[in-house]
């Protein structure tokens, strides 16, 4: 039977803003990146179009899933606390832990106390956030992905390169090879029926003997203490039945309060992710299988983590990242990640939403150029199915990132990206823009002596003709009219 | 005010008998002909445009970068412009939105400020809406047939909803055809500071963008914003130079200066 190699993907402490630079000239030099992901993308794009042929029923069904999150957030610790009542009252082990290292910690126990030797995992973002795979590894323990796109990546070991869709900058032709060469006993083939059976031949021995199952967790609903989750492949109901034990980690903000909460926000999210109207499978969790059943896990454990979101939560405009419902529709809409795909960013999270959720998980001093990476021409926000502001967080991150770093900040990393040439630039930049005499020296000088404009603009002149004041600004044709 | 999340529609005001003219930083020293082509198209509807001289930019390129405290410098600096109860006519999309959006969150905490900075964005107006929404603008068509694409900026088509103005307006000159290109509604890859400081993608994004408005076939492109214009006329300059060739591949101009010229207006002198 196969097993992964070893994910050798870097772990993610990642972005220098070289790095960062390095990787992005890579992705827009790879054309057939470029191909592969604007093809995707404009899939993605119309398949979520064609479910919403009514403007305004998506704008109501927007603001409803904006309010319900809104609301979540809100009442967010004692809905926190509700849920554990709950969940408890029914059976399930709640842990808190407040940074990766001590979500892989209390899962490790978990897995130790149960000897256990194999995990199979449905697809969890989070466990990708706090690099679960690694840490089962390190203790000896196999962890296998047994979602097809993270499968896939796994068996290539490399990193989702996309929320979603992990697996989308592959190929078929190139998942035929990695397959041909990883999994022992199959021969190429890039018939895309047969690569789905050999994925599934391995997956179903793995669910049948593994010890633990893992899963993400899509809503976790307070009033009843449910756990639903959202998938298309039916291994997310493996994961979370077969298994003696389910371990369920989610971040602290997918509380709802009401079962009739979820609803409008399932709906919103398969549409705006995948373009579907509903999900092949909607699993809700309520509890370890009860002394009259027959099935289903004997334990089931719930991790809450923060990691960085207490951070988020407690700035008013920033606390709307949490809203998020983790759909994709943000990157499948963002001229940047269809150009440098979700690699180049480094992060778990890519692409916009990767960009304002990033810096409170991994710090400004990582991340500070992230925000940075972006025109802000708002498709993000336009697309988003709950309205987080994107842009206008992107903006405000770009201000954290750039101040002058303080002896207590509010943000990690804060400053980080401070300069102070840059910051001396902008304050003569406004010295000259906000005193009307300033200003028309400024521009007198520009165009009377525009022959001396410099022929290299930065990155302006790298692939456009250099700009050069008018000989006469408007100011003067004005004059000069009237 | 904030930035809209569900409606642009608003309510247009009678037609005034002057307007202000806010031109942007822009425009005053780059493309001051656009700017003289919408005073002359004002100008020849009939209303008189104030130039408040003491001008300078709406502060967008700080705010968006991240220097908050500088864009608020310049944005208080320009809240004494506009003391009559006119219309601001803005010939830019992005800094139409600024205006209209953000002022009344630059400026401050201060009620005083904040008040004077949403009454001025309320009256604020891209000048493609202000054409068709408030004077109703229609001209005869004096031109040769031609076709055109045309390019509206992120902020104009998600800010100030003028990407339909555009075409609404050049649907109404009678020998003019619209040439829809590829990704029509994506970004050209401006983004102010950022083609500074991106160039590797900033650079995939104008490429693209020039590549699907040449598949056209159009003569040239219109486009209402300056950052995009120069954004995409310089990279096809420059394509244009690499590759030799004399004649400009595709040419653009700001659609108050196509607009001006196609209806026998007299458009300033280029320099």
């Amino acid at each position: 039977m196969s097993t992964p190699q070893s994910n050798t993907a870097q772990p993610l402490a990642f972005v220098s803003a070289q790095a960062l630079r390095k990787r992005i000239h890579e992705a827009v030099n790879d054309t057939h990146l470029r191909t592969s992901f604007r093809g995707a993308m404009d899939f993605l794009m119309a398949k979520r179009a064609a479910q919403f042929p009514d403007a305004s029923e998506l704008s109501s069904l927007r603001d409803l899933s904006e309010s319900i999150r809104q609301y979540s957030l809100s009442k967010l610790p004692e809905l926190l606390e509700q849920l554990e009542a709950n969940l408890t009252r029914n059976g399930v082990q709640v842990h808190w832990a407040s940074d990766a290292d001590e979500a892989n910690t209390i899962m490790l126990g978990i897995a130790r106390r149960h000897a256990a030797k194999s995990i199979v995992k449905g697809k969890s973002m989070v466990s990708e956030e706090i690099e679960f795979n690694h840490a089962m590894e390190a203790a000896g323990i196999e962890a296998l992905e047994s979602d097809m796109g993270e499968y896939i990546v796994q068996l290539a070991g490399e990193k989702p390169s996309h929320i979603i869709m992990p697996a989308i900058h592959q190929t078929k032709e190139q998942i035929a090879r990695l397959f041909a060469d990883k999994v022992p006993g199959v021969d190429y083939t890039d018939n895309v029926d047969a690569l789905i059976q050999i994925g599934r031949r391995v997956l179903r021995e793995k669910f049948e003997h593994a010890d633990i199952g893992l899963s993400g967790v899509n809503f976790a609903v307070a009033e009843t203490g449910t756990l639903c989750l959202v998938e298309n492949e039916g291994n997310g109901r493996m994961c979370t039945t077969v298994p003696k034990v389910h371990m369920a980690i989610t971040g602290i903000e997918k509380v709802v309060e009401k079962l009739e909460h979820v609803a409008p926000l399932y709906s919103i999210l398969t549409r705006s992710a995948t373009g579907q109207a509903i999900s092949t499978y909607f699993n809700m969790i309520s509890g370890p299988r009860k002394p009259d059943e027959k099935d289903g896990p004997e334990e089931v454990h719930l991790i809450l983590l923060d990691n960085g979101r207490s951070q988020a939560y407690a700035d008013e405009q920033l606390r709307k990242t949490l809203q998020c419902i983790r759909c994709g529709a943000c990157m499948n809409h963002c001229p940047v990640y269809t150009r440098i795909g979700g690699h180049a960013y480094g992060t778990t999270y890519p692409g916009p939403i990767g960009k304002i959720v990033s810096p409170h998980m991994m710090g400004l001093e990582q991340t500070h150029l992230l925000p940075t990476v972006s025109s802000l021409c708002g498709a993000c926000g336009e697309v988003c199915p709950v309205r987080i502001p994107i842009p206008e967080l992107l903006i405000r991150l770009r201000g954290e990132a750039q101040s002058e770093p303080h002896a207590d900040p509010a943000l990690a990393g804060q400053g980080a990206g401070y300069s102070k040439p840059l910051s001396l630039l902008w304050r003569t930049w406004a010295g000259i823009y906000a005193s009307p005499g300033n200003y028309r020296l400024f521009t007198w000088l520009a165009s009377r002596f525009r022959a001396l404009t410099p022929k290299q603009q930065s990155g302006w002149t790298a692939a456009r003709t250099p700009l050069k004041p008018a000989p006469r600004r408007l100011r003067d044709m004005v004059r000069e009219r009237h | 005010m904030s930035n809209p999340s569900n409606s642009l529609a608003r309510a247009y005001p009678p037609r005034p008998a002057a307007v202000y003219f806010y031109a942007t930083c822009l425009v005053d020293l780059f493309v001051p002909e656009a700017g003289m082509d919408a005073i002359s198209l004002l100008e020849r509807e009939g209303i008189r445009v104030i130039f408040p001289e003491n001008q300078s930019c709406c502060g967008q390129p700080a705010f968006t970068t991240g220097f908050p405290q500088e864009a608020r410098k310049v944005v208080v600096s320009q809240l004494e412009l506009f003391p009559e109860e006119l219309p601001i006519v803005v010939p830019s999309g992005s800094c139409a939105g600024m205006l209209r959006w953000h002022w009344e969150n630059v400026v401050g905490d201060d009620p005083a400020l904040r008040a004077k900075a949403a009454a001025i964005g309320a009256r604020t107006y891209e000048l493609a809406e202000f054409l068709l929404h408030v004077l109703g603008f229609q001209r005869h068509d004096e031109g040769e047939p031609v076709t055109v694409a045309l390019h509206t900026s992120c902020s104009a088509r998600r800010e100030m909803g003028t990407h339909l103005v555009g075409r609404e307006l050049l649907a109404r000159l009678g020998n003019v055809t619209l040439a829809h290109h590829d990704h029509e509604s994506e970004c050209c890859g401006f983004g102010g500071t950022f083609s500074l400081k991106h160039p590797d993608i900033s650079t995939a994004m104008v490429s693209d963008k020039v590549a699907a408005l040449k598949a056209t076939g159009a003569r040239e492109v219109v486009t209402a914003d300056c950052g995009c214009l120069l954004n995409i006329t310089k990279r096809a300059e420059k394509e244009d130079l690499d590759a030799g060739r004399r004649q400009a591949s595709l040419p653009g101009e700001h659609l108050a200066t196509f607009l001006l010229r196609r209806t026998g207006g007299q458009v300033a002198q280029r320099s």
